[in-house]
């Protein structure tokens, strides 16, 4: 395959720094992926050539800043292939755009009585917003379960919703399980149900193609600093006969047509949804995330990431001595493993020595932990540049702990 | 012994390991040695929660000394509470009220101890103070 990797590796100067005297394996891409020197330089580029507030200015450098920023909106509305830019709304990242809709969505289209359902595998960005909905307007919160391969249940869903649900929030891809979910199927199954779906597609952004038309998802929400963009930004999808229908989240500048103390009159999508100046230095950064991964290709790095992934599978299993979460038939991206008989943290704080960076807990995902009845996991989230020789140092790393539990 | 002493004691011990490998092995070792936690004790109040792992604390005040048991589900965890109650048990309120508990740091192992290390231990230290003047108060009644 001829998949670029060494020159992708250039690209992120970070993965050359050493880490506890050892060559760093960053094995930490589901809580953040690095950032390449074109992002980081895009978002220099903003500061020294046209810094400026955008949308309200008339002079040259505003309207340069505007211009970056909107090209920005655009190319997020052709990589998720929306039908309008306007339909792309910039949030802080995936937790707010889910706050976003669970307020806005909420107000417009709930009532005391209705329903929601969540599954039992979500992050909890995708279950709180929810509880706290329900709470302020008296709706039942219902969860999806699991099952011990860690896929759906999918046989229990059409039951969940009844004629009073009126939302169905989903992952994509689970953070802890990998389990790559049937969305389009799932969104379908829903609409001949009148019940609406929000994916979370944090986890599945950057690794697989992601096609909202497509889906016909009513919403999709995602987060740059997982895609290879910065942190502080995010996206929210939404249908545009939804969005023009929900209410504003936040209140003030730009998000305003007229303001009297009479009243006051919103504008339209997509600045309904985005009051005050946004992080547009990161939105900016956020474009050059997206240029990045479509020079790449999507289909490139999918195959990449694919065959990494498989390796990742044989040569852990391999060893004899993992307890694995997530054995679904479609999974991908990332493993959680318990070495049998080793706590998560013990197993984490000595791989760490190791120059290894993993993720041990609960991965905000505590309804699944107690689902599974465990502690918390150890998880090796993949990301672009990540090769087959740091799967093997994180297998032999794992050979070290055991021995030091011998 | 003092705890100046006590410090001492475990600062040589861990200085004779410049491995980390060595370090770790000892730490276990420690940790897989812990008096047992008596199981009575074993509940939700005397529990610490923290991110990554948990630890259970229980104290009592015996002829004006403090004496502390502990617990950890991570072996690492249980090897530093380990040497805590080594350092901290049997002693006088005021002399755990004012423990530096520099060994930490001199051992290499002070990013356990930091705030954003939700393991238990700064909970549990803060616990251990905690008891400490509760008694403090206590006997001075």
């Amino acid at each position: 395959m001829n998949f670029p990797i060494d020159e992708i590796r250039k690209d992120f100067p970070i993965l050359s720094r050493p880490v506890n005297g050892r060559p760093l394996v960053y094995f930490d891409n589901g809580a953040t992926a690095q950032t390449p020197r074109q992002v980081v330089e895009a978002m220099d580029r903003v500061y020294y050539e046209h810094n400026s507030n955008i949308h309200r200015g008339i002079h040259t450098l505003s309207n340069l800043s505007t211009e970056a920023f909107e090209a920005a909106r655009e190319k997020v509305r052709d990589f998720i292939n929306a039908a309008e830019s306007r339909q792309i709304i910039f949030t802080r990242g995936t937790t707010e755009a889910i706050n976003l809709v669970a307020h806005s969505f909420g107000a417009a289209f709930m009532q005391p009585g209705d329903a929601l359902v969540v599954s039992e595998m979500e992050h909890h960005s995708n279950i709180v917003p929810w509880q706290l909905l329900a709470e302020r307007m008296q709706l039942e919160l219902k969860v999806l379960p699991v099952l011990d391969n860690g896929e759906l249940d999918l046989a229990a869903l059409p039951a969940l919703l009844d004629e009073r649900t009126r939302l169905l929030a989903i992952t994509h891809i689970s953070n802890v399980l990998g389990t790559i979910n049937p969305v389009k199927e799932i969104v379908a199954l829903a609409h001949s149900k009148g019940v609406k779906v929000l994916i979370d597609g944090a986890q599945a952004i950057h690794h697989t193609k992601v096609d909202v038309a497509a889906l016909d998802c009513d919403f999709y929400v995602f987060s740059g600093h997982k895609m290879y963009g910065p942190t502080g930004t995010g996206v929210l999808y939404g249908k545009a006969e939804l969005l023009e229908a929900m209410p504003p989240w936040q209140g003030g500048g730009e998000m305003i047509q007229q303001v009297r103390f009479s009243g006051s009159t919103y504008n339209e999508l997509p600045y309904k949804f985005e009051a005050g100046t946004p992080d547009y230095v990161g939105v900016v950064g956020l474009g050059a995330a997206v240029d990045y991964l479509q020079q790449l290709g999507m289909a490139e790095i999918a195959a990449y990431e694919k065959e990494l992934f498989a390796y990742a599978v044989e040569r852990l299993e391999g060893l004899g001595d993992l307890i694995f979460y997530g054995r679904a038939a479609q999974r991908g991206s990332l493993l959680s493993f318990l070495p049998e008989g080793i706590h998560p943290f013990d197993a984490g704080t000595l791989l760490d020595k190791m120059g290894i960076a993993v993720r041990t807990g609960h991965h905000c995902a505590q309804p699944l932990m107690d689902r599974f009845g465990i502690p918390g996991t150890v998880r090796a989230s993949f990301g672009l540049y990540n090769t087959k020789s740091e799967v093997d140092a994180l297998a032999e790393g794992l050979l070290k702990v055991r021995q030091l539990f011998a | 012994m003092t705890i100046e002493e006590r410090e001492k004691e475990i600062v040589e011990e861990f200085s004779m390991l410049s491995d980390w490998m060595d370090r770790y092995s000892l730490l276990i070792e420690l940790g897989n040695d812990l008096t047992d936690f008596e199981e009575e004790h074993r509940s939700n109040q005397n529990l610490i929660e923290g991110c990554q792992s948990k630890v259970w604390l229980y104290a009592w005040e015996k002829d004006g000394l403090i004496y502390f048991m502990a617990d950890s589900d991570a072996i690492i965890v249980k090897g530093i509470v380990a040497l805590l109650i080594r350092v901290l048990n049997g002693r006088t309120p005021d002399e755990i009220l004012e423990a530096p508990l520099a060994f930490v740091d001199a051992i290499g192992l002070k990013e356990h101890l930091s705030p954003t290390r939700s393991n238990g231990l700064v909970a549990m230290i803060k616990q251990m103070r905690m008891y400490a003047l509760a008694y403090k108060t206590k006997l001075a009644r």
